[in-house]
């Protein structure tokens, strides 16, 4: 009880209550965050958080930290704006598949390559909840959205793979159904130098879970719980085992890739201290990427035994 | 929705342009979520699954791919329609400007919506009012039954040949997008006839006949004559908006202009006004009458082209205009539909004054009392027979 009102000083209790729909896991992940930003004894003048558009990026709207409510995918152009200004602040992302992988997708890949200190805190729902439960790219192929009533064609990212991947060197997921799991990882995910990005799997029983089963709030919530499953377990199982599972955890930190702002204060140094003294630097070749924890194969997609070879459900419509 | 309805139906404004689409039937729809138009292409997806309509659809992962695709689908010869609003459209801006100078007869929905920042989902014109100058046509619409109207004349007069340019429509967001209202529907073959086959010009599809579309041809080409050419089909079009709106008369009976006067024959002050409040202030009108107050309004229906010619004409016996604008362009001496009446009334003799007003951004209310406000400022400028100033009048603007 005292861990929530210790966490009210980081909210517009006045705004509340917020606008999620009963059931939303978002409410969860923030709650963490804010945990999360209490246990590290971040301060208010130094913690800028940062918001894209839909439901997740809601979220600093009931923030009462440094927060920018910025535009549909831009979120992270701004954080990078604000991080380079000020390195000093500790800036956090909070966006959505939506926000994050569609409209801002390119930020995104771009985000983790330049290895920028930033935190980035993705809530997946797999729908675009605000706008009604459109096709995002995280939704699994198979399933239903408005844009798709009969079931997605199309293959969904695993956004975890596509950080590492893209450069980001700590990737982290958790589920809302696991909240101290979840917490933790955003803590390290905050203390990591360079850019973090960590997937929160969130249910959306309104809009997303209307249409896919299992419905229902709980057993949305018991069906994450149930499918999820460590890192450390899912290395040692084959991709069969992990159709259809969760891996949480940390999937991947490199605590000595070169993180971007570090790497512009010391050309800016270097450049100051004179191009006459300043040797070139010599041309080296990329150091190899720090090899994975685990690296568990891509599991099938979920619904993958439902499909056919052109990903339609063989079965009829609702 | 079933095809064919003898009286009225109840439907939202996102509805009925849906419905409009269904009968239209286009080969592509591209588009991305963005309240409060999303159920337009969330209905339309529906019908796409469900085999009623022959469309290609195609989700998209932003408004920029949206317009992007929609370019592609229409030089590769394809009819093709979007819809958006605010964020949306903005995000759209540079190929707004690419559609309309390739040529390509798309037509989008717009449904109105305030511009970021901060983040407003609500109804005003920022958005439209930012892509005026982008070549494109735009119609704006009252009500429902002129959201699905314009809609189905949009693709006539897109796809005319002395137009040939894209056309977009728009409608009040949430006002007349989410609220309920009254729809005749036309029978769908009736719309089939109106509407007729797509006609492709130099589509890229046509394999037989290679064209490159929108290539640099350097500092000596031909950019500044295209533009030219740009401008002549805007001139064109103001008689073919015209003749699709005869046509369309024909076959129901609702008749549109390029503007539309009330009770402005005899008028000594009007209002100016876009969208869903001009039902607000035709009632304002009937009750000023009803006290002996010569009051008018003019409807404004086509905004680009902008038929300047027709303003001048229908307003230069009145004394004062007060232009009602829902949205502002920072710095300018009004909003956009101010400074474009003002500038349409500067030939008059005598000048009627024209005072700007501006009202409703990001979904603030404007109720009777606010536009009778206005009219009060109209009509006691009228009644002095001075010059009042120039400066923005605020209709409900918060005083503290």
């Amino acid at each position: 009880m005292s861990e929530v009102l210790d966490i009210e000083q980081f909210l517009h209790t006045e705004r509340l209550p917020h606008i999620w729909c009963p059931g939303c896991g978002n409410g969860i992940v923030t709650g963490a965050f804010l945990r999360a930003v209490l246990d590290l004894g971040l301060v208010r003048e130094k913690t800028v958080v940062v918001g894209g558009i839909g439901c997740s990026s809601r979220a600093v709207g009931y923030i009462d930290l440094g927060t920018v409510h910025s535009i549909h995918g831009r979120a992270l152009a701004f954080a990078t704006g604000i991080k380079m200004a000020r390195p000093d602040f500790t800036v956090v992302v909070l966006t959505g598949d939506g926000d994050g992988a569609a409209i801002g997708g390119n930020h995104f890949i771009h985000a983790c390559r330049r290895n920028i200190d930033i935190t980035c805190i993705l809530f997946n729902n797999q729908t675009y909840g605000m706008t009604g439960g459109q096709v995002s790219p995280t939704m699994d192929p198979g399933d239903r959205g408005t844009t798709a009533p009969y079931g997605s064609i199309e293959p969904s990212f695993d956004l975890c793979r596509l950080a590492e991947a893209a450069g980001a060197s700590f990737v982290a997921r958790g589920i809302a159904a696991n909240i101290r799991p979840l917490e933790r990882l955003i803590k390290q995910g905050i203390q990591h130098k360079g850019f973090s990005f960590i997937e929160a799997v969130v249910p959306c029983p309104t809009e997303y879970g209307k249409r896919n089963p299992p419905a229902g709030v709980i057993a949305m919530l018991d069906d994450t719980k149930a499918r999820s499953i460590s890192v450390t377990a899912a290395a040692k199982m084959t991709p069969d085992e992990l159709r259809d599972k969760i891996v949480t955890g940390i999937l991947y930190e490199d605590d000595e890739a070169p993180e971007f702002q570090s790497a512009y204060a010391a050309i800016v140094e270097r450049a100051q201290a004179g191009a006459a003294e300043a040797p070139a630097r010599p041309k080296q070749p990329a150091a190899p990427r720090k090899p994975r924890k685990t690296a568990p194969e891509r599991p099938p997609a979920r619904n993958g035994e439902a499909a056919d070879a052109s990903g339609l459900p063989l079965e009829g419509g609702e | 929705m079933a095809e064919t309805h003898a009286g009225p139906i109840a439907v939202t404004g996102n509805e009925a342009v849906a419905e409009a689409m269904r009968q239209i039937n286009p080969d592509v729809v591209c588009a991305y979520p963005i309240t409060p138009q999303t159920e337009v292409v969330q209905l339309y997806a529906q019908m796409v699954a469900d085999g009623a309509v022959d469309t290609e659809f195609v989700t998209v992962e932003s408004e920029h791919s949206a317009m992007s695709a929609a370019i592609g689908a229409a030089a590769g010869g394809a009819r093709t329609m979007t819809a958006t609003s605010s964020q949306g459209f903005a995000l759209m801006w540079e190929l707004l400007y690419v559609a309309a100078s390739y040529r390509l007869p798309i037509v989008m929905t717009t449904v109105n919506r305030a511009l970021s920042g901060p983040i407003n989902i609500h109804c005003d014109h920022s958005d439209t009012m930012g892509g005026r100058d982008s070549g494109w046509l735009q119609i704006y619409g009252e009500n429902h039954q002129q959201a699905y109207d314009n809609c189905l004349q949009s693709v006539r007069i897109a796809e005319h040949m002395d137009v040939r340019t894209p056309v977009m429509h728009m409608y009040d967001g949430y006002v007349i997008s989410g609220a309920i209202g009254p729809l005749v529907i036309l029978q769908d073959e009736k719309v089939r006839d109106f509407i007729g086959p797509f006609k492709a010009i130099n589509p890229m599809l046509d394999v037989e006949h290679p064209v490159t579309v929108g290539p640099f041809d350097g500092l000596h080409g031909w950019y500044f004559e295209h533009k030219v050419a740009q401008n002549r089909a805007m001139d064109r079009s103001f008689k073919v908006i015209q003749d699709v709106a005869d046509e369309f008369a024909e076959i129901t009976g609702r008749h549109y202009g390029l503007l539309e006067p009330y009770r402005l024959d005899d008028a000594e002050i009007a209002i100016v006004v876009i969208g869903s409040t001009a039902g607000t202030t035709r009632m304002v009108v009937d009750k000023l009458r009803a006290r002996g107050v010569k009051a008018g309004m003019v409807r404004v229906r086509v905004f680009r082209p902008f038929p300047h010619e027709a303003y001048a004409k229908a307003l230069e016996h009145v004394k004062v205009v007060g232009v009602m604008d829902r949205a502002d362009s920072f710095g300018a001496q009004g909003g956009p539909l101010f400074l474009e009446i003002r500038a349409a009334l500067y030939d008059s003799d005598p000048r009627p004054q024209v005072l700007p007003f501006v009202y409703g951004l990001g979904g603030r209310d404007i109720f009777p009392d606010n536009i009778e406000q206005a009219f009060a400022v109209l009509e006691e400028t009228a009644r002095s027979g001075k010059r009042a100033t120039s400066e923005r009048r605020y209709l409900n603007l918060r005083k503290d």
